[in-house]
């Protein structure tokens, strides 16, 4: 609870600075230029730190998780994709884990009841609203890059044209043009569902921490502004081109004629850059790092290497023997020595030497 | 640093900023270009039907508006701030004085990738040499 | 034992939604049949394992040795840097839930904590608090926590209330796994002497000793001929198998509890049989005589001090590849860890089978072939002599072993094995099976007595899907490849499900095999009336044929 109101907070104090920064001290550069390079770098040099950082672990076991029939006899159909015994099954593992959330939509619901009779039903909502939200966050950032490119490549246009190919806007509730872009609204629609599922579920609500939270305020703050900006208050695009192209060429300008809530806008993305390589937004680069997704499981037929191994403490067959040579001797069961060797000092030195 | 699986995180971080910065290394060395617009000459019109900022940022929503009042309401007049009437039409009003497309409309919405639909019904304005 | 388990209408009265109180303000009750005894000091110190000591999780005061938070902080920080898979398991979580209604205890017990991602937060919660800025200066805020008495608590109670079977980690879109952050909040713990004693025991058992049991080689010998005995009156042969044999093709090495206690005895009782009807020159040994390894629920270190016997085993013997036996975590370790811990095994052959030629490339590296998979072939192949019909009283479901499952994909040759020598298999429902199955409720070192009713929580989800094809499709015997399944298994299904047996795939194997000078098969190999016996038809009329036509 006190995490939740404590984000929604923080994102409010977020947006005051921007406010009172801008439309009262108009730090316009501080805002423009300076902020927007220092996240951009905070970002670059934190995603890079960081994947370094877990680059420095090793994987000293092969240890990937196994969702499907291994690789054995050749009779037996296997499972490449989800038992994957080679490095480009591994690929497509990864690709579809990673393009179509393959694990997610495994998700299954529990449903206890008395007797105890327990079922599993299909449960594909969190599946889905992720990939509502992380496709139309991915959408919504290439648009942006006709901001930042000049001349606007063609690819790009297109997007814009798919994105808006329903040609529709929202004159009818007050909102005039331009043509609404679906990605926006479904960024929208898809971080308030998390959201939402988030506040409802009482399990998910139990574990939720404040830096839960936090970015899906943050995101759901950016998107409203950014929507604010194109349909309600309509700011003025050319001169917010200027400056992002500025910042692109490394020429920084402060156009006049910007409105406060770009700055707004500008000013929250900076924030969610700066704070993204050291919150658990990381998971964007880790889920390429998961060793129990990313290898192949053929460790019985090709030897992964710890590099780490050392030699440990065993107890090895001769101290075994010596421990029970009268028995065994007894019992029938074949002994290297049949009695205990003359020079006590001989087995003992062998005894220690481990690997 | 010691890393391990190093060549293979090296280069997915080396492809992951290349993406991202696009849009610093494919305009490197460039200067920004800015639209450039060719106004009317004053000897043709001293202002637009309302004011230039509105205009910038709000133009699309004025045309939007116009189209509706003269296609569904059959309003043509409007009446400015100042209280001056104008005639509601893309090709009469706004193409009188901005006469060339190329060198007005195209130079913002090419700069932007914005595609407006006023050309799929209006035939664009010829150009004057 | 003095711990008394309620009925089963109380314990399936679960309620799944968490309570008010915040999860770092509650600590867990150690009351009976929830915990774990503690580590005996002799079995930590026949091992050299630190702070040997007489205690109980229940007392207040656990004895934990000076700079205790100094050790696991330490402990933290080196396993930061050698495994990958908990600094990462430790940064990425988002903590979406999609892990959360997979766990078989949560499900059991309803206990927040035993959720996957909170299991992983008590740990992750320290890792932030210790170890992170923001966890450092903004505490309980930023989900940081300081190591405290109180958290060493709840980790023992937590981390022994998990049994490694990677469930979770399938439903996680990053591929968490829960088991990999548990394996090393057990070594912490280890760290301070906080073993329970069922695993310790058995870890030093098997150290000294040769298998969990700690039977020394005369009596793993006579319990063998036990057994033999036993085959000899109900199957009429007698067999002669050889132990720690140099020049043998072959070393077998399965779990010890399998030559101890019922029903793990009669898949024994198989293998010996099997082997036996094939002729397969292979040896038995009494110093690597356990196929399983609680080191690997103590530690990385322990688990290969342990697995450490088998290679060296094979090598003093001379064979020439290894098969291995039923069992679950033991397959975790030879497929996923022993040649990377204790090969390369350059002294063994590429596995081939002497019987039909074929050659396990599968098994390359690690040069250790699985019992269904060396069955399967041999079946495949057509070297076995079988009758079915043996198993026609039996409607047989399989359980699929946590570890062969998500740790290996040992999936098909099982049922393929069943289906070749049974008339009656039928699969539960596709949410508990194959990778999606659910844990005996006793797996990674939790099958101790006092533990019964946390463990009967833990196997309800696995109890309730057996119990659905108990009552639509009539399951008399749940089948497994595991010696822990074997030993707990039967008191879960007295518990949820009367009237299901359990045995081994290779007992069915057993059951159907026409040994070569076999008397009548009157009887099963558990000396019991073989209800599907049909006399040879010249010596009475057939009039039990009705039964078998319905089929």
């Amino acid at each position: 609870m006190i995490g939740f109101l404590l984000s929604i907070v923080a994102v409010l104090v977020l947006v005051g600075i921007a406010v009172v920064g801008v439309w009262g001290l108009d730090l316009r550069i501080l805002f423009g230029v300076i902020v927007p390079y220092a996240a951009l770098i905070t970002f670059f040099a934190g995603m890079v730190y960081k994947v370094l950082d877990w680059s420095r672990s090793p994987v000293p076991f092969r240890i990937p998780t196994t969702c499907g029939q291994e690789k054995s006899l050749p009779w037996i159909k296997r499972n490449k994709i989800d038992n994957p015994a080679s490095g480009g099954a591994v690929l497509l593992r990864m690709a579809l884990e990673i393009l179509t959330f393959r694990s997610l939509f495994r998700n299954m619901k529990l449903d206890y009841r008395q007797g105890p009779k327990i079922r599993y039903s299909s449960e594909k909502f969190l599946w889905l609203f992720a990939i509502m939200f992380h496709y139309a966050f991915l959408v919504v950032l290439i648009r942006h890059a006709r901001f930042f490119l000049e001349p606007v490549p063609k690819l790009l246009a297109a997007l814009e044209a798919v994105d808006g190919f329903l040609e529709f806007n929202l004159a009818a509730v007050g909102i005039g043009l331009p043509t609404v872009q679906l990605s926006g609204l479904v960024l929208l629609g898809g971080v308030s569902l998390l959201l939402l599922r988030r506040i409802v579920i009482p399990q998910v609500r139990y574990i939720s921490l404040a830096a839960d939270w936090f970015p899906l305020f943050l995101i759901t703050a950016i998107g409203l502004t950014g929507i604010l900006m194109r349909y309600v208050v309509r700011v003025d695009v050319v001169s917010i081109k200027e400056l992002a192209m500025g910042l692109a060429t490394f020429h920084p300008v402060v156009p006049q004629g910007v409105s406060a809530w770009f700055y707004v806008h500008l000013f929250l993305v900076c924030v969610l850059f700066a704070y993204f390589p050291f919150s658990k937004l990381m998971h964007l680069g880790g889920v390429f790092l998961s060793p129990t997704r990313n290898l192949a499981n053929n460790s019985r037929s090709v030897r992964h290497v710890n590099p780490w191994n050392y030699p440990v403490k065993t107890h090895d067959y001769h101290e075994y023997e010596d421990d029970f040579r009268e028995k065994m001797i007894g019992a029938g069961i074949p002994v290297e020595r049949e009695t205990a060797a003359e020079e006590p000092a001989a087995p003992a030195a062998e005894g220690k030497k481990e690997e | 640093m010691k890393l391990y699986d190093g060549g293979k995180i090296i280069t997915g971080l080396v492809i992951f900023l290349l993406i991202f910065t696009f849009p610093f290394w494919s305009s490197l060395g460039k200067a920004a270009p800015t639209p450039k617009l060719v106004l009317p000459a004053k000897t043709v019109a001293k202002q637009c039907v309302t004011a230039t900022p509105y205009m910038r940022a709000s133009h699309m929503k004025l045309l939007n508006d116009w189209r509706d009042a003269v296609v569904r309401d059959g309003l043509r007049v409007y009446v400015a701030d100042d209280g001056k009437h104008f005639n509601m039409s893309l090709t009469n009003t706004c193409l009188s004085c901005h006469d060339s497309k190329e060198k007005f409309c195209d130079q913002c919405h090419n700069y932007l990738a914005v595609a407006p639909f006023c050309w799929e019904c209006h035939l664009v304005p010829k150009e004057k040499k | 034992m003095a711990v008394k388990t309620p009925s089963p209408q109380v314990v399936s009265q679960i309620d799944h939604h968490p309570p008010r109180q915040k999860w770092m303000d509650t600590k867990p009750e150690f009351k009976p049949g929830s915990y774990l005894y503690g580590a005996q000091p002799g079995n930590l110190e026949g091992v050299g394992l630190p702070n040997p000591r007489e205690w109980s999780p229940a007392d207040d005061d656990w004895k934990l040795p000076a700079d205790w938070q100094g050790t696991v902080r330490e402990g933290i920080a080196e396993r930061l840097t050698r495994f990958r898979s908990f600094k990462l398991f430790m940064d990425i979580c988002v903590r979406c839930g999609a892990c959360a209604d997979k766990c078989h205890f949560f499900i059991g017990t309803g206990d927040p904590k035993n959720m996957p991602v909170l299991r992983a937060e008590l740990l992750r919660s320290v890792y932030r608090g210790e170890f992170k800025t923001a966890g450092k200066i903004l505490g309980k805020l930023a989900g940081g926590r300081k190591l405290t008495e109180d958290v060493i608590k709840e980790w023992f109670y937590y981390f022994f209330q998990c049994t490694e079977c990677r469930r979770c980690s399938v439903f996680c879109p990053y591929g968490i796994d829960t088991a990999e952050v548990t394996i090393i909040a057990r070594e912490l713990l280890n760290l301070l002497g906080c073993n329970i004693d069922w695993i310790a025991g058995p870890v030093n058992n098997c150290f000294h000793n040769g298998n969990h049991l700690g039977l020394q080689p005369h009596t793993f010998k006579e319990n063998a001929e036990f057994l033999l005995d036993d085959i000899e009156e109900y199957v009429g042969v007698r067999i002669e198998p050889t132990f720690n044999r140099k020049g043998a093709e072959i070393l077998f090495v399965t779990p010890s509890g399998d030559i101890f206690a019922e029903p793990g005895i009669f898949t024994f009782m198989g293998y010996l049989m099997l082997f036996d009807h094939i002729g397969l020159d292979y040896t038995w040994s009494t110093y690597a005589s356990e196929g399983g390894n609680f080191g690997f629920f103590t530690s990385h270190e322990m688990m290969k001090r342990l697995n450490a016997k088998m290679y060296a085993e094979a090598k003093r013997l001379g064979v020439k590849w290894i098969l291995g036996g039923e069992c679950g975590h033991m397959w975790r370790v030879v497929h996923q860890y022993m040649d990377t811990m204790n090969g390369p095994a350059d002294f063994l052959e590429k596995p081939a089978s002497p019987i039909t030629g074929t050659v396990f490339n599968n098994a390359a590296a690690t040069k250790m072939v699985h019992i269904t998979e060396f069955t399967a072939d041999l079946i495949k192949n057509d070297k076995l002599k079988l009758d079915p019909s043996q198993n026609d009283h039996l409607t047989v479901t399989f359980h699929d072993s946590c570890n062969t499952s998500r740790g290996m994909g040992l999936l098909e040759e099982p049922r393929y094995v069943i289906n070749n020598v049974c008339n009656n298999f039928v699969d539960m429902a596709p949410q508990a099976t194959r990778e999606n199955t659910f844990c005996c409720g006793s797996g990674s070192g939790l099958n101790a007595g006092e533990y019964l009713e946390m463990r009967l929580r833990g196997g309800l989800p696995r109890a309730n899907a057996v119990h659905r094809v108990h009552e639509d499709k009539g399951v008399n015997m749940l089948a497994c490849v595991c010696a822990i399944d074997r030993a707990v298994l039967p008191p879960l299904m007295d518990y949820w499900v009367p009237g299901v047996g359990v045995c081994g795939v290779t007992e069915l194997v057993a059951n159907a095999l026409v040994m070569e000078g076999q008397g009548p098969r009157e009887y099963n190999l558990r000396g019991e009336e073989n209800l599907s016996y049909k006399p040879p038809a010249d010596e009475e009329a057939p009039a039990e044929a009705g039964e078998e036509g319905a089929e």
